[in-house]
């Protein structure tokens, strides 16, 4: 029988078995950041323990920081006191950090890939939930706890059961002003936010291997939000193309056996999974969420179910969601007004997320009732964005290009939603009080968020493509 | 190392709500300490209390209620979805809940509880309905050795999976962490290995 690609990665990676138990897997890169990592270095410290390998651990700070003026003080006591202790720490423990005003700070999933740091058939992991990401390079990469952080911290492994395996595939060509976040709010509309619980997910399909490697990314990073242990694309050509020549990618005289290895790094043909699902492409719209949880999506065109389109056992859910959200049952989205944007997130922060948006809103100005946050991933799509002049087209539709970080995704900086506000988001959890307390979170598309940019209500993309 | 256990038992604490994600159990503004200590206070803080205001909690909400106490709580299905965040643990824990009674837990939850010495205990959706049935004084008792759970009036039992390996480690108070720090050389020959690959 073949091997999926997972079995292949996962393989490789077991230093031990243990009767009854998980494996010891062996983790080729960690990331960590200020809020899920002092905890850990503050276990170790009470353990007596060093950092096992200090140099396949890379630090950023990105949750908690400031997206306005960098170069200050931080003014929030408590973020200030997490990413002074990651700088101790990391200094302590002699692991590279990348923190606020160095080239290479921003969002951790957003700066792994465009390092090179992110490989094909590695095993990867952070304290955060998002690092499934990382598995659009055909990776097995997976959020971790502040335990796990320190049990790769004291011994570069952990104990690990193996998921059951999960590939959806889908086909066929996307549809004019779908992206790939319609796509996978989609599929999570038809999954549901646990729809993939205890499973790696493959996505495979020739839609998805026409998808470029920050589509992808989008793809992988919203994995977990069905549930999904991590999520993952066997690398192609399109991603060896984009990690040449990064920084720490393998150098001209390693770059041949490199990949040689990583050309072995996919599904066999005769490779069983325990559960397949086929969506098709055509059949997808740009979509939007009215919930609170990321299975809540609909069609940007479409009504909000009706109560007895909901089967039973979920209607309290639905109910209480609605009731959060202020809508009622059977009511169109498209239309409704929005007081907030976000654009940013490690879901849709990188270049290619901003040249979309400043190509739809070049000649068109933002509504006047709208607060717009754009916040580029990392420094490097912060400077990238400013020499396209993408800085000076959002500036002129009346944008303003922040400084990166997490910010509005989990609120913990001070780019936080009001209460009861609506706030059209790229970002990936519309969770109660995600973005705030009481903070109302649409998830769409970087399209779908900017043209409610410009009009000040729940667009259709579509139309303003011709 | 932390204290083990074999069994708990007493009163619970019924949370009938289904999908209660991390940001429920601890919102994220609420993360920004550097220890483990100090969650519980604000576990379930919007739940718990009328605009953020300790001096104000809701009533409605059953950690509230004088009726309702113990080390066990029992919640509706998908319980601990959403973030990888383990202060969703350590809040529980900081709490005072030794464990956590479900139909379903999101897996990274899980795994955050029985590091953090919490106990998962997955049963049927119909104990689960059994549970919510009863009165504010019934008990339970969660027996960690025979992997059982019974309602102590009724006498009702389930059997729960736990995984052999975590059993032993929450019933003798050692972690995985300690299991890893044991196994230093089988990791460093697996490297050697490998070696090429960590260049
Ligand atoms: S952008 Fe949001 S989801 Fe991504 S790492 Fe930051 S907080 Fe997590």
């Amino acid at each position: 029988m073949g091997k999926t690609l997972f079995d292949k990665i996962w393989e490789r990676h077991v230093v031990k078995e243990i009767d009854g138990g998980p494996s010891v897997l062996y983790i080729d890169r960690h990331f960590i950041h200020e809020v899920t990592s002092p905890q850990a270095f503050a276990g170790l410290n009470a353990r007596g323990v060093n950092v096992f390998r200090p140099q396949q651990t890379i630090a950023t700070a990105d949750h908690n920081v400031p997206t306005e003026n960098q170069h200050l003080p931080i003014k929030e006591e408590l973020s200030r006191l997490q990413v002074e202790a990651l700088k101790k720490n990391c200094a302590e423990h002699l692991i590279e950090l990348y923190g606020l005003g160095h080239p290479f700070q921003g969002i951790v999933h957003v700066i792994g890939p465009e390092l090179g740091i992110t490989q094909p058939g590695m095993t990867i992991v952070c304290g955060d939930s998002h690092t499934s990401t990382h598995g659009a390079f055909g990776s097995i990469a997976f959020g971790i706890g502040t335990s796990e952080v320190e049990m790769v911290l004291a011994s570069q492994c952990l104990l690990q059961s193996k998921p059951k395996l999960m590939r959806i595939r889908i086909e066929g060509q996307l549809n004019k002003g779908v992206v790939s976040k319609d796509l996978v709010l989609h599929i999570l509309s038809k999954l549901s936010a646990s729809g993939a619980t205890g499973y790696a997910v493959e996505f495979a399909g020739s839609t998805i291997r026409n998808l470029s490697m920050e589509a992808r990314m989008t793809i992988c990073n919203m994995s977990i939000e069905m549930g999904a242990r991590c999520g993952m694309i066997a690398p192609d050509e399109t991603t060896f193309a984009y990690i040449k020549n990064r920084l720490f990618a393998p150098g001209q005289s390693k770059w041949e056996n490199a990949l040689a290895e990583w050309k072995q790094l996919f599904s066999d043909d005769d490779a069983v999974f325990d559960k397949e699902v086929v969506l098709q492409a055509e059949a997808m719209e740009p979509m939007i969420t009215y919930g609170t949880n990321p299975g809540m999506g609909i069609s940007v065109t479409g009504s909000i179910p009706s109560l007895d389109q909901i089967p039973s056992n979920d209607r309290t859910a639905f109910e209480k969601a609605l009731k959060y959200m202020g809508w009622e049952a059977g009511t169109a989205v498209k239309g409704k007004k929005v007081d907030y944007v976000f654009i940013g997130s490690c879901t849709n922060s990188r270049i290619e997320d901003l040249r979309q948006v400043a190509s739809f809103v070049q000649g068109k100005h933002k509504a006047d009732d709208v607060e717009v946050w754009i916040v580029p991933g990392s420094k490097q799509v912060e400077k990238q964005a400013q020499e396209e002049g993408i800085d000076t087209i959002l500036e002129q539709a009346g944008f303003k290009l922040r400084q990166p970080g997490c910010s509005a995704c989990l609120g913990m900086n001070e780019d936080k939603i009001p209460a009861g506000k609506y706030c059209i988001s790229t970002s990936n959890r519309n969770f109660e009080g995600r973005q705030g307390a009481g903070a109302r979170t649409l998830l769409a598309s970087p399209l779908t968020a900017a043209a409610a940019a410009i009009t000040g209500v729940v667009s259709d993309v579509r139309d303003f493509l011709n | 190392m932390k204290n083990g256990f074999k069994n708990i038992s007493g009163r619970f604490v019924p949370l009938d709500i289904e999908n209660v994600d991390t940001d429920q159990i601890i919102p994220a503004r609420f993360l920004k300490a550097t220890t483990k200590e100090g969650f519980g206070a604000n576990l379930f803080r919007d739940w718990r209390y009328i605009n953020d205001d300790s001096s104000q909690p809701r009533m409605d909400f059953v950690l509230n209620q004088k009726a309702y106490s113990g080390s066990i709580l029992v919640a509706g299905k998908n319980f601990g979805c959403g973030s990888s965040r383990e202060h969703a643990a350590w809040s529980l824990v900081d709490y005072g809940f030794k464990a956590v009674v479900s139909s379903f837990f999101a897996d990274i939850f899980k795994s955050n509880a029985l590091n953090n010495g919490l106990l998962p205990v997955t049963v049927s959706e119909s104990f689960l309905s059994q549970l919510f049935s009863l009165s504010a004084a019934s008990e339970l008792k969660i027996d960690l050795e025979e992997q059982t759970i019974t309602i102590q009036e009724t006498g009702l039992q389930e059997t729960f999976e736990i995984n052999a390996y975590k059993k032993t480690c929450l019933m003798n108070g050692y972690d995985d962490i300690d299991f890893l720090l044991s196994i230093k050389d089988t990791i460093t020959e697996y490297e050697k290995i490998q070696e090429k690959n960590y260049e």
